[in-house]
């Protein structure tokens, strides 16, 4: 980077964005529990990235996320989400319906869980992938934020 | 309302402290010309709106604001701030009549709306009465997942929820394709920046998901 203007910016975003991520994951995986699920931790983990790329400009955060990875991140997302149902349907349950997933009686809840992590985990990578995709499309035609713009 | 006034003055002012000051931040925004300061005080206005959200126990609709809202919009709306210029035009004074008509009415009608709400929590108010308070008692034997909320979106309108992932993935496809994907302008700057600092790299177009740090 030419300009040293941003030091103190940039260290201190250097410390926070590993703590964002960890904190993307937490609302992730507590979301049976706790307020969250993937929705927010997608847009969590995309807020990550693109604090980088204010911070440490948007070429730096393309070469770590590179956006050909963000746009198979969002399709794959959706797949994802849309594969649990079709696995539902393989195994003889209606489309969704995670009871069916591990052939089990009312009661028990173990496909519900495995359900919902899967289709989570679906919505976090097409959320984020979808985000940071959007945030490519308008930050790629400014390649560097100048300092009067701060 | 008149639920929250009785039950506890201290919430009631609460609840007054955080609309005066989504008041003052929305009054601010419309008075304003400078973008950059907009887009942070709209950040502003929607972190205050998460913390009342809070305050009147809706967490995970707080949460899903505080990410989308302060983060994931400021962020994008900068990012489009540094495409235009930097300031807004002032409009003309007669240009003002048809919006501000528009928003009293609006505002009228919502004000007149709220003398039929229920009050904050009333256990027969459609909200809680209906299928709200059915998801509550079956949940747990259904699904066996302590909060609500997720297998409500998960498992009971788990199709509403592909809905929206698709959707999203449309906006961001969308978007793509309507802006470019973005590394058009910067693909060459930075294969000739990776030719230039990396010579054990000789062709890297797109370079590896890497960790370590570029910068």
């Amino acid at each position: 980077m030419k300009s040293d203007h941003h030091v103190i910016l940039r260290v201190v975003a250097k410390g926070l964005i590993p703590i964002i991520a960890l904190f993307a994951f937490y609302v992730q995986f507590h979301g049976d529990f706790g307020p969250g699920g993937g929705f927010q931790a997608g847009v969590i983990i995309a807020v990550a990235v693109i604090l980088y790329a204010l911070v440490f400009g948007v070429p730096a955060a393309m070469r770590a996320v590179p956006p050909v990875f963000t746009r198979s991140l969002a399709a794959i997302g959706v797949m994802i989400y849309a594969g649990v149902g079709f696995w539902a349907l393989l195994q003889g349950g209606n489309y969704l319906e995670y009871q069916a997933l591990f052939h089990e009686a009312p009661g028990e809840h173990h496909g519900q869980h495995i359900g919902i992590l899967v289709i989570e985990l679906g919505v976090l990578c097409g959320v984020s992938g979808a985000m940071l995709t959007i945030f490519y499309a308008f930050a790629g035609r400014v390649a560097e934020i100048r300092d009067e713009d701060w | 309302m008149h639920g929250t006034l009785a039950g506890d003055i201290g919430i009631a002012l609460v609840n007054v402290f955080f609309l005066a000051v989504l008041f003052a931040a929305a009054i601010a925004i419309a008075r304003m010309r400078s973008l950059f300061a907009i887009v942070m005080l709209a950040g502003i206005y929607s972190l205050v709106s998460a913390a009342w959200y809070v305050a009147v126990d809706a967490v995970d609709v707080a949460f899903t604001e505080a990410a989308v809202g302060a983060g994931m919009s400021t962020a994008v709306l900068l990012g489009a701030m540094l495409l235009t210029s930097r300031t807004a035009k002032p409009e003309k004074l007669f240009s003002r009549v048809g919006p501000m008509l528009v928003c009293v009415m609006t505002g009228a009608a919502l004000i007149y709306a709220t003398v039929d709400l229920p009050g904050l929590g009333d256990p027969n108010s459609p909200v809680n009465s209906g299928v709200g308070y059915t998801y509550l008692q079956i949940n747990w034997h259904d699904t066996g997942i302590p909060n609500v909320v997720t297998p409500v979106l998960g498992s009971y309108r788990g199709f509403d929820t592909l809905g929206e992932t698709t959707v999203v993935f449309a906006a961001g496809l969308a978007v793509a394709l309507l802006l470019g994907f973005g590394e058009r302008s910067l693909a060459e700057m930075i294969r000739k920046e990776d030719r230039t600092s990396l010579r054990q790299k000789p062709k890297a177009p797109e370079a590896p998901a890497t960790d370590e740090d570029p910068a």
